[in-house]
């Protein structure tokens, strides 16, 4: 079995900081991740890989040449290929063109018969990208996967919903997204790390995977930014104080009581 | 559209390296070059002190784009109920089709669901497109897919809305590359451009710490996955009829490649974050699991409901199902406690829009505190026992 896995090297948006003198984000300093959902995509695959020798883990991102760090963490997990889509003709892509530059990839890499990607990136959240994916490929899709069990050619899996969950039954070869509840990534190992730095990482560019530049990138991206802005801050509220903690929550109760909250 | 840098204007002054948004600026030679990050946002234009960044439009194939008309919203039923979030994409929908001057549809699909129509039109739709066949019984990706991608091709509307529910955040991706048009996901704002009449869809980004307003300028329909909670729900007027056009919804062997076995509800007795009236959120400042008991005696109290944030999530104290934030759920009850809670972006983002915000932490400089109407620095442990004890002095 060979299992496909998309990956994006994305900021840590929770270590970003705000400059309280303009409001902006400041971006210094912020250290590049491996997308989280992505890497329980990669651990799912590395579990079916664990207890089905033989099988292929096969990690493929679009990004800047700087991204294959991010593909080395993922040769260091125990993937076995890695692929980096690359190409100053990728930049600025929305979601419909990364899919389109993603797919492309995988239609090269041929013979896969499991796709995972994580459920959405922490940069953008848009959840698209996986899904539109299957779209180009003709594969079935499977979103916010949070239990993958293979049984022969199709997999039982179950999909998060807000209230619960749903079996599904999908044919293979098929593409899964994956949430955080899907498992616990495991750590890189040493081995692993050492390894990692003398295995290849194939880097294509538009003309290897056989996309013209009107086909990625900015250029093919139905959608556009208009224009980007810091979130409006909210005005200065009230502290409650008291000689002590009950006469706080005395305080606080009656303005609330004022208020005709309570 | 790329941004251009004239070299000769340039002075490498690095201001638009640090407005950059995404990092796609260097320096080389005190000259900036725009690298592959740039998504063209146009940030650095405004900064430039010497006019030396242009926004360069390319050519681009001009598909007619006038035979597209009408909003239409997806009417997502769950067992025979239409889930909260359609009402609130009609009031909205009913705005942006006035501003337009179009008629507002809703795109209905389902086994034996004709009977929803009369509650579409009470909240507003004019017309119902419905898509009505057994096969449709439970969501599936590709039969709602399949149904709504012939629609979209057969009546063309201009715009289309979707809840950003786990079931709309899995149809429109797929729709978006079916019907070869663009998407935005989990919209906050959506507005019509007065000139051009097109949609200007407003999104957080980076987990909320960047706004970004997005525009789909040649190709249609203009589509929107909305956060449920953000926009006001339509007006309910039970006299208000319209027009049902049935859809043809014919399946062959193979057409739907997944099978639903089991739907499982494992939150039934648990009030939904999005509809609770008061919510006691917890963070990490609780310091372990056990004090997500403390925050829902108050809120038993209130009669509401606990939350949490992603870090409290992340660490396997709370479920997904109650995390408030940017990847989580967007709330606005009356009153939101953020009771350990430092108030990362991404959570404010969350719940910033709640009547009345207040925050119990220790840290004076806590991020919360901005946002919260009041404030309290001190032991959680203490204060919300206090608290409690007032209410009960209310007679609550």
């Amino acid at each position: 079995m060979r299992i496909l896995v998309c990956a994006k090297q994305v900021p840590d948006t929770n270590e970003v900081k705000i400059d309280p003198k303009t409001g902006t984000m400041i971006r210094e300093g912020v250290p590049s991740i491996l997308n989280p959902d992505d890497a329980n995509a990669l651990e799912a695959a590395l579990v079916i890989k664990d207890e089905n020798p033989g099988t292929e883990v096969i990690v493929m991102t679009m990004g800047p040449p700087q991204a294959a760090e991010m593909l080395r963490e993922c040769l260091a997990m125990g993937a076995d290929e890695a692929y980096l889509l690359s190409d100053r003709a990728f930049g600025g892509a929305d979601t419909w063109a990364t899919s389109a530059t993603l797919a492309a990839g995988i239609k090269k890499v041929k013979k896969v018969d499991l796709v995972l990607a994580g459920r959405q990136a922490i940069d953008g959240d848009t959840a698209q990208v996986g899904s539109q994916i299957a779209q180009r490929l003709k594969m079935p899709v499977v979103t916010y996967v949070e239990d993958i069990k293979i049984e022969d050619k199709k997999a039982i899996v179950h999909r998060q919903m807000e209230d619960g969950y749903e079996v599904i039954e999908v044919q293979l070869p098929c593409l899964l997204t994956c949430v955080k509840e899907l498992n616990e990534p495991r750590y890189m190992s040493v081995g692993g790390i050492m390894d990692a730095y003398e295995q290849p990482i194939t880097t294509w560019n538009h003309e290897d995977i056989g996309l013209s530049p009107e086909a990625c990138g900015l250029n093919a991206s139905p959608t556009q930014v208009f224009r980007s802005f810091s979130p409006p801050a909210k005005g200065v509220g009230e502290m409650i104080t008291g000689t002590n903690v009950s006469e706080i929550a005395g305080n606080l109760v009656s303005k609330l009581k004022e208020k005709h909250i309570i | 559209m790329a941004i251009k840098v004239i070299d000769e204007k340039c002075i490498g002054c690095s201001k638009c390296q640090k407005s950059c948004p995404f990092d796609a600026i260097t320096i080389e030679n005190k000259i900036a070059v725009i690298g592959d990050a740039c998504t063209n946002c146009g940030t650095c234009i405004d900064v430039c002190p010497t006019d030396a960044i242009l926004q360069e439009g390319t050519e681009k194939i001009v598909r007619d784009l006038s035979m597209y008309k009408g909003v239409w919203v997806f009417a997502e039923q769950r067992e025979g109920k239409i889930m909260p979030v359609v009402f609130e994409l009609l009031g909205e929908g009913k705005k942006l089709a006035n501003e337009i001057g179009t008629e507002l549809c809703a795109i209905l699909c389902g086994s034996n669901v004709g009977g929803l129509t009369d509650e579409l039109f009470a909240y507003g739709a004019d017309k119902v497109y419905l898509a009505d066949a057994p096969e449709l019984e439970k969501y599936t990706t590709d039969g709602y897919s399949k149904v709504i991608n012939e629609a979209i091709g057969i009546y063309k509307p201009e715009i289309v809305l979707y809840g950003a529910t786990h079931i709309g955040r899995d149809l429109a991706p797929c729709l978006a590359v079916k019907v070869n048009t663009g998407l935005t996901a989990d919209c906050t704002k959506l507005e019509i451009d007065p000139d051009d009449k097109k949609i200007r869809q407003t999104r957080p980004a980076f987990g909320g710490n960047l706004m970004a307003t997005i525009v789909c300028p040649g190709s249609r329909p203009q589509m929107s996955t909305v956060r449920p909670g953000v926009m006001d729900k339509a007006a309910y007027d039970p006299s208000k009829k319209g027009e049902v056009v049935k859809l043809d919804a014919v399946f062959e062997e193979g057409d739907i490649r997944t099978k639903v076995l089991e739907i499982v509800k494992t939150t039934a007795d648990i009030i939904s974050i999005s509809d609770a009236d008061f919510i006691v959120a917890g963070g990490m400042g609780l310091g372990k699991p056990e004090g997500l008991e403390l925050l829902k005696q108050l809120a038993d109290k209130l009669g509401g409901t606990v939350a949490a944030s992603r870090a409290c999530v992340d660490a396997g104290w709370a479920d997904h199902n109650i995390q408030v934030g940017q990847t989580g759920t967007t709330v606005k009850p009356q009153i939101y406690f953020a009771c350990g809670i430092s108030g990362a972006i991404q959570h404010i983002a969350g719940m910033q829009d709640s009547d009345l915000i207040i925050a119990i932490n220790k840290n004076e400089n806590a991020p919360i505190f901005e946002v919260a109407d009041y404030g309290i620095v001190g032991d959680l442990y203490k204060v919300i026992p206090a608290i409690i004890d007032e209410l009960d002095k209310l007679g609550k």
